[in-house]
């Protein structure tokens, strides 16, 4: 592998693990549509200081964006308060504006700015490593690894410093606001560095995967975790690992590597979403049917226990009855009878059913617990 | 009544108007409290209730008037004061559990970027033991019943340590029980001479549980020592006709 190579794929961790980071406060302050109206917005700043500047390495365009993306939050904010819009439509109203206005400015002064449309939807990770930074003479490396670097120490540093005060500011405003941590500054800072993580990453992934990035890792750790540290962690794990296995896909079947990025953030979700130990789709049908299963075995036990020993014990208590009278499946009565021989709870002998004394124990517990 | 020194109050309301848009949810409330008294706020669903301890508690700006708390604005006093929400103003699916919120209690006293000590951990569990919930501290907040959650935020005001305490319907889907063990909390604190402000639905249980009584319709009814304020005259004028109904076979004895 080249140092091209290792370049590329440290970018694309340290991108994931930057964006999963801030993600995780706007997934449990329910900003997710927050995170596409910056990353969209963001452009308008960069374009505007790009005019001013005539650089596009210049860090004047991550301020110029960045303020943009705050501005772009407090338009939506005034919206909400005037109370005539929605939340999501303020939003949905807002950074259209600000993309469209920008995407115009590109288009119209298109030969100066080497900005192009693609670009600034996918981002291009693969050319990064070519952008070297010399100080004195001394490579060192990428630019965007320096950059993108600083914005991960940024937003570690803004997470544990803040972390109590994140938390309580999330969780409950109010109290927040009564200690006197200052929710509203809090929720400016949080959105400046959402909108300066939307700027670095957007040089590598682009608009519109920056969210991807943003959003899919940290709702993953949310469906594993009951505590908040571990929802943090565990959301820099996946975005780290949707990026790894990202590069490895893009690299063998050549495609996009920012957009196998964000195909990999859903299928980790999907997995998690299925597979999730506590919550998981697959785990609650497991439950189902083993409760399914254990409920109709001690209905069994107890029909066979009723008629035990009465004279209709010949026919009630036979296998092809349970069908007809339990109105069960064939296939179902051999799942229950299996389960409840398994158990040692029934002998068969033929088609006649009867308890073992385990069962009648089991059966005059069950329908005790019932009545 | 008798008039009370200002010294003897922990909490001085004066003039206080609050609006949300044109129209005053409070009108003109003057409120004097005094220290060591179990008080309640009655009033109709919408009598601005919450709005005044909010507004008490600087969390809303008044359009006029003035609050001082133990002599001073509520900024210097943050950690005399302890507060429980009504219910439904917190995030219940955010991923934390009973202890952690009840930590929470203590981030006044911590102060900007220190995190909580042992020392912390231990007055949050003892907190959790007061109000019976010591076995339920790493169980995940919405797997707790509605009293049980009540009873963690309790928890948590209690744990802020504070000289006043403001507590938003505390009784509001809990159990006899349970609102018996609330009770006897907040009379601990009272004798303990501090000052609970607790908004209250139940003109029942009133004359048992409190001192001190503030009838609010967006305007102050009447308002001081439960006997004296408790009338039928009052409560009419409080509730409007609803009151008969409320009260049909509850004759009070004026
Ligand atoms: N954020 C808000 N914006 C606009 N109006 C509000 C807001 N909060 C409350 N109100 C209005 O102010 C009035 C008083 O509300 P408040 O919540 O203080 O009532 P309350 O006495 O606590 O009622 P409840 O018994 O239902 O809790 C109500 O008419 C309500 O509609
Ligand atoms: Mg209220």
């Amino acid at each position: 592998m080249g140092i091209e190579q290792l370049y590329i794929i440290i970018l694309a961790c340290i991108v994931a693990a930057s964006c999963s980071l801030c993600g995780v406060y706007l997934i449990l302050r329910r900003l997710a549509l927050i995170s596409d109206a910056i990353s969209h917005s963001v452009l308008l700043g960069i374009v505007c200081a790009f005019f001013l500047v005539h650089d596009l390495n210049s860090p004047i365009l991550i301020l110029g964006a960045t303020i943009t993306g705050v501005f772009m939050v407090f338009l939506t904010e005034l919206l909400i308060s005037s109370k005539r819009l929605k939340k999501d439509a303020s939003i949905g109203l807002v950074f259209p504006l600000f993309f469209s206005v920008s995407i115009l400015l590109i288009n119209l002064f298109a030969g100066d700015i080497h900005l192009d449309q693609d670009a600034v939807l996918l981002g291009e990770i693969a050319f990064t490593p070519f952008r070297l930074l010399s100080l004195w003479g001394l490579n060192l490396g990428p630019v965007s690894l320096w950059v993108m670097g600083g914005i991960l120490l940024l937003n570690i540093g803004f997470v544990l410093g803040f972390y109590k005060e994140l938390k309580l500011c999330t969780f409950d405003r109010g109290l927040a606001a009564m200690l006197g941590f200052f929710p509203t500054y809090i929720h400016y800072a949080l959105m400046s560095l959402v909108s300066v993580t939307a700027v670095g990453a957007f040089e590598s992934v682009g608009a519109i995967l920056v969210v991807a990035l943003m959003i899919v890792p940290p709702a993953s750790a949310y469906l594993l975790s009951r505590r908040l540290s571990h929802m943090i962690g565990l959301s820099v794990l996946f975005g780290i690992l949707s990026s790894l296995l990202g590069y490895f896909m893009a690299f063998y079947i050549n495609v996009s590597i920012a957009g196998s990025m964000a195909v990999m953030t859903g299928v980790l979700f999907g997995f998690v979403f299925i597979f999730s130990p506590s919550q998981g789709v697959l785990i609650k049908f497991l439950r189902y049917h083993k409760q399914r299963l254990r409920f109709s075995a001690n209905m069994l036990l107890i029909q066979l226990f009723d008629h035990e020993g009465t004279d209709t014990e010949k026919t009630e208590n036979t296998f092809s009855n349970l069908v007809i009278h339990m109105k069960w499946s064939y296939r179902f009565a051999n799942t229950v009878v299996a389960y409840a021989l398994q158990h040692g709870f029934i002998n068969r002998v033929d088609d006649y059913l009867s308890l073992t004394s385990l069962g009648r124990e089991k059966a005059r517990h069950v329908s005790v617990m019932d009545t | 009544m008798k008039d009370l020194l200002d010294d003897e109050c922990s909490v001085i309301v004066q003039d206080l108007t609050v609006a949300y848009k044109e129209k005053p949810v409070l009108w003109d409330i003057d409120l004097k409290i005094p220290k060591g008294v179990l008080l309640a706020i009655v009033g109709p669903n919408g009598a601005g209730k919450t709005t005044l301890l909010r507004s008490i508690m600087g969390l809303i700006k008044p359009a006029a008037g003035n609050v001082s708390i133990f002599g001073q604005s509520i900024k210097k006093q943050k950690n005399t004061i302890g507060y429980m929400p009504q219910r439904g103003s917190v995030d219940w699916d955010f991923p934390t559990d009973a202890l952690d919120v009840v930590m929470m209690g203590r981030y006044g006293h911590l102060g900007w970027f220190r995190r909580p000590t042992k020392a912390d951990k231990k007055l949050a569990l003892d907190a959790l033991d007061r109000v019976g919930m010591l076995d339920f501290s790493d169980r995940q907040l919405n797997q707790l019943s509605g009293g049980q959650q009540q009873r963690v935020f309790l928890a948590r005001a209690l744990v802020q340590d504070a000289d006043l305490y403001f507590m938003d319907e505390p009784f509001v889907g809990v159990d006899a029980v349970t609102e018996q063990a609330i009770i006897g909390l907040l009379k601990e604190l009272r004798n303990q001479s501090k000052t609970v402000v607790v908004v209250h639905h139940d003109l029942q249980t009133l004359s048992d549980y409190f001192d001190w009584v503030s009838l609010l319709n967006v305007r102050q009814i009447a308002y001081g020592p439960v006997k004296d304020v408790l009338t039928n005259e009052n409560l009419r004028t409080t509730y409007g006709g609803r009151r008969a109904f409320l009260m049909a076979n509850q004759p009070f004895v004026d």
